[in-house]
């Protein structure tokens, strides 16, 4: 038997078009165990070629915000950062104004932001170099596929410098600019998120809200907006204006860009609520099986009539309900006695193989699956099933069509709501799984400031508990072999606070919440629905 | 009062409540009309801008995903009235004659309009004439405000003489308009008309149309302003535009090569080629390599057999988990005699509705379009592309090509080594 490659390959030399093609014989695969993924034995996972799901971009994006001060660039960035890190894409913040404190500890006035305060631009300019550097750091060396600039970078001096700086290092850059000039917006900013800001932690309302529209005028004179129609016409960017009423896009470049595009387009600030919920206890719960399409229990009847009165006591206008298209979340929604929607995208993870089985039969005829679950249950696919990865995936058109809407309760199930609420509270796949979403408990989401606020409400119905807690084996995190593959939710890293001002020239090693596994390469998967 | 009873419908296996043995309301289906208002969208822009071209190429589309929509092009509607074309002087504004002509075309397109949407069901009319008049565009607006539509308003604007040109060398110069024209006097005569439309284009304005809502293309998709996107509907069709290119391209489909399964006659599984399957990914390779294509992305489904095929390329390939075959549920691994046995009535179901029938515990064709709709993005957005996938896949994403509608689409003819080769041209 000769060696691997002289018996699978033959070379073709094509003398005309002088390229060598390779005709190999379709190689044997292997199953990979966890995510039943199709592998040639070769299987060497640090080549590009073997990505398992669509590639979104293939260099690095600088993600560039633009805009006066309380514009809502913090928000969109931690918002869009939020909404990447979810579907996969490595995405990190860096908050020029967060190095800044760290330099100059304490924030004494808008005097610091005069355009003729010398010693306060070399601050800060050194603050924004600094971050750059870590910009490049998180793109080159720790895995991240994109990295959110945030600051005013209201020049077109400052944009060109950050232009050059993304070129020697190969990277894309995609501008989001925030235009508003209506003062109730400004102002509104200002209280939800400047007053409450470290800046201002020892002053009065008012003296705050005096200081910062003063640091808004000092950037007033200097500040030019991007001309999409001349100067800038060769920038990729996207211009908000007026919180999204109005938008101008100019080259899009790839695919990741034109996600970003349509998720801000979608995205609003109208306070509204999100309730999210399961179908009521179930006969199958009851008999501890996991997937099938049974009806509601005595106690899950029950369920729905308390929720029936919940829903009306929170008096809410415009309700939207929405369903999966199984049995048990319908019959559910129909004691609500309002109009509901049902989406098969918010059925049930399929447990292929091991459907309307117990986890004790699990455990008795599936062995090595059941071993495996435990192990990485966020990449664990569950034979001809699911796993939390694919769930995100048929998610995502969810997701979008929450941020579209207003009030909305979602009736659905464990581990579709484990997804969802990773979503709106920025949790990471290692803790997706493990996220407790109990029966007959609603829980109540409310944007606020640059978050959620969630408020967890029990019916008072009881329930069995369907919750499996994370075994002590598997508590040392993600396999650190395990292929960044498609779909990675990974909770937003904390923005690197150190600042690097005193030291230009020496790297200082960052610290970030990623998890333990840095893959060379990360390819991702685009949703599906 | 008491919940109402549930039953499955046994074609497409949805929840459904009823009263008293009656369907009742209450229950949508998620499908994909998220609108409760018809909409019009009603295209803008000089002649060769592309309004025809955008206007067939979403229609297409919205019908794909399942939004019942309509094109009304009123250069169509003046064909049909005034038989014979002469030349470019129709157009001129000062001939009264023709304004006459061109305005009565207009509201007879706008009453088949009214009648698609609100007597024949039909949720989207996408509205094809030039609209370049304040004036005209208010008309419609009103039109639509009185019927209870809203209104979606798709700008084309282009200056670059190279662009125009070749508009017109794909489309016009075919045109009954020209059917007895040479080359050159078609041409002429195209640019004279355009000069017609001109003096009294009044482009969408920041100020005068803020209330409006619509998208203005510039540049064939350089640039994009958009403005009020009302409804997820809107939303779509927004992203939808933002994504087709029109730079010449080629798609290839084609299903992995025979499978072990496919020899035995069952559908669905996992299996691995069959010994023909791997000489049909051999033959492939050499195809592909014939082809000499520039830049071609390969796409396979996350079933084994067609990342053999893939194998057999030697090129990077990517996996997509929604390029899987149907779910065939509980019929999986079975043969047609062994459903038909097993399950009669699962069997006859099916073939009374082959589109909406979704197997037991599986999946029906109208759910793989939904799940097949990133892929028909990201292939607009792509540019050569092969995707070896599995017959029903195909057969959706070639009815979205083809725009084939829902009853043909299950129906469409895709065996196994045989690769279909998608040119765009004109406009299809």
């Amino acid at each position: 038997f000769s060696s691997p490659s002289s018996s699978r390959t033959r070379i073709k030399v094509d003398a005309e078009r002088k390229k060598t093609f390779v005709l190999k014989m379709p190689m044997e695969l292997t199953q990979s165990r966890i995510q039943k993924i199709w592998l040639p034995n070769d299987n060497r996972p640090a080549l590009p070629r073997r990505s398992c799901g669509p590639q979104l971009t293939n260099s690095p994006t600088v993600i560039v915000m633009v805009g006066l001060p309380a514009r809502g660039k913090t928000y969109i960035s931690k918002k869009l950062t939020r909404y990447l890190n979810w579907i996969g894409v490595p995405t990190k913040v860096f908050n020029v104004g967060e190095y800044r404190r760290e330099a100059v500890k304490h924030y004494s006035s808008y005097d610091f932001f005069r355009p003729d305060n010398e010693e306060a631009m070399k601050v800060r300019r050194q603050c924004a170099l600094a971050a750059l550097r870590d910009v490049k750091l998180y793109l080159t060396e720790e895995a991240g596929q994109i990295a959110v600039f945030d600051a005013t970078n209201t020049t077109r001096e400052r944009r060109g410098m950050i232009l050059n700086f993304a070129k020697e290092n190969g990277f894309k850059v995609f501008f989001i600019e925030s235009v508003c000039n209506d003062p109730t917006v400004v102002a509104t900013n200002v209280m939800e998120v400047k007053l409450s800001s470290p800046d201002y932690r020892d002053c009065n309302s008012t003296d705050a809200m005096e200081d910062f529209m003063k640091r808004i005028n000092c950037y007033q004179a200097s500040y030019q907006p991007l001309d999409p129609d001349d100067y800038d016409r060769e920038l990729s960017l996207i211009k908000v204006i007026d919180v999204g009423r109005r938008f101008l896009v100019n080259r899009v470049q790839d695919h990741i860009q034109s996600r970003i595009v349509y998720y801000l387009m979608n995205i609003h600030v109208q306070p509204r609520t999100i309730y999210l919920c399961r179908h009521g206890e179930s006969e199958f719960n009851l008999k501890g099986k996991i997937g099938g399409d049974s009806g509601l229990s005595n106690r899950g009847k029950k369920f729905a009539v308390a929720l029936n009165k919940f829903v009306e006591e929170q008096n809410l206008k415009d309700l939207k309900v929405w369903t999966s298209q199984l049995k048990r979340t319908i019959q559910t929604a129909e004691a609500l006695q309002l109009p509901y929607e049902q989406w098969k995208a918010l059925n049930e993870i399929d447990a292929g193989v091991c459907e309307e089985m117990t986890y004790e039969d699990i455990r008795e005829q599936h062995p090595e699956e059941f071993a495996l679950r435990d192990q990485d249950k966020y990449y664990y696919r569950y034979p001809s099933g699911e796993s939390y990865q694919d769930l995100v995936q048929r998610l995502e058109p969810v997701i979008m069509e929450l941020e579209r809407q207003e009030n909305v309760l979602v009736i659905c199930h464990q581990a579709v709501m484990r997804c969802l609420l990773a979503y709106f509270l920025d949790k990471s796949a290692d803790e997706m799984p493990y996220l407790k979403c109990p029966l007959h408990t609603v829980l109540k989401l409310t944007p606020v400031a640059y978050g959620c606020r969630v408020e967890s409400i029990s019916l008072n119905i009881e329930a069995v508990n369907t919750h499996r807690e994370r075994p002590e084996e598997a508590k040392k995190g993600p396999n650190p072999l395990m292929r960044r593959n498609s779909v990675t939710p990974l909770a937003s890293p904390e923005p690197t606070k150190k600042p690097r001002i005193n030291s230009f020239e020496e790297h200082v090693a960052v610290s970030s919440a990623l998890p333990g596994c840095v893959p060379q390469e990360v390819p991702t998967q685009m949703p599906g629905q | 009062s008491p919940a109402r009873e549930l039953t499955q419908n046994p074609l497409q296996k949805t929840w459904e409540p009823y009263d008293n043995g009656l369907p009742a309301g209450h229950s949508a289906q998620r499908g994909v009309c998220m609108t409760n208002c018809p909409t019009l969208i009603v295209m803008v822009g000089l002649p060769a801008r592309g309004k025809t071209y955008i206007s067939k190429k979403l229609t297409r589309y919205l019908n794909w995903i399942g939004v019942p929509t309509k094109e009304f092009n009123v250069g169509q509607y003046r064909r049909d009235l005034v038989k014979k074309y002469k030349s470019f002087e129709f157009f001129l504004p000062d001939n009264e004659e023709g304004l006459k002509i061109r305005k009565q075309c207009a509201l007879a397109a706008l009453n088949d309009v009214r009648q698609y949407l609100s007597e024949e069901n039909g949720h989207v009319a996408v509205f094809d004439a030039t609209n370049t008049t304040r004036e005209r565009r208010e008309t419609i607006y009103k039109f639509g405000e009185e019927n209870g539509y809203k209104t979606f308003f798709v700008e084309s604007v282009c200056v670059d003489p190279e662009v125009i040109a070749a508009n017109i060398v794909q489309v016009k110069l075919g045109s009954p308009d020209y059917v007895n024209c040479s080359n050159d006097e078609a041409t002429e005569d195209f640019m004279k008309r355009i000069e017609c439309y001109k003096n009294s284009y009044e482009t969408l304005d920041e100020t005068l149309d803020k209330d409006l809502s619509y998208i203005k293309i510039m540049d064939v998709g350089r640039s994009y302003l958009v403005n009020r996107v009302m409804d997820h509907i809107q939303s779509r069709i927004v992203y939808y535009l933002m994504n087709i290119h029109v730079t010449p391209r080629s798609i290839y489909l084609c299903r992995h090569g025979e499978s072990e399964l496919n020899l035995k006659g069952r559908i669905g599984g996992d299996p691995g080629l069959s010994v023909r399957g791997k000489e049909f990914a051999k033959s492939l390779a050499q195809f592909i390599n014939e082809q000499n294509i520039k830049d071609l992305k390969v796409w396979t489904s996350q079933m084994k057999r067609t990342i053999q095929t893939a194998e057999a390329l030697g090129v990077p390939y990517e996996q997509w988990k929604v390029l899987n075959e149907i779910d065939a549920g509980v019929c999986e691994e079975m043969t047609y005699e062994e459903i038909q046995e097993n399950y009669p009535l699962e069997f006859a179901l099916r073939d009374q509705d082959k589109y909406r029938y979704r197997y037991p515990k599986g999946e029906s064709y109208e759910d793989l379009v939904q799940r097949l709709e990133p892929v028909i993005m990201e292939l607009e957005r792509q540019e050569n592309v092969l995707v070896i996938c599995h017959q029903a896949v195909m057969r959706c994403l070639l009815a979205y090509f083809l725009d084939k509608p829902a009853e043909q689409l299950p129906y469409l003819k895709c065996p196994l080594h045989t690769v279909l080769k998608l040119t765009p041209v004109a406009y299809g």
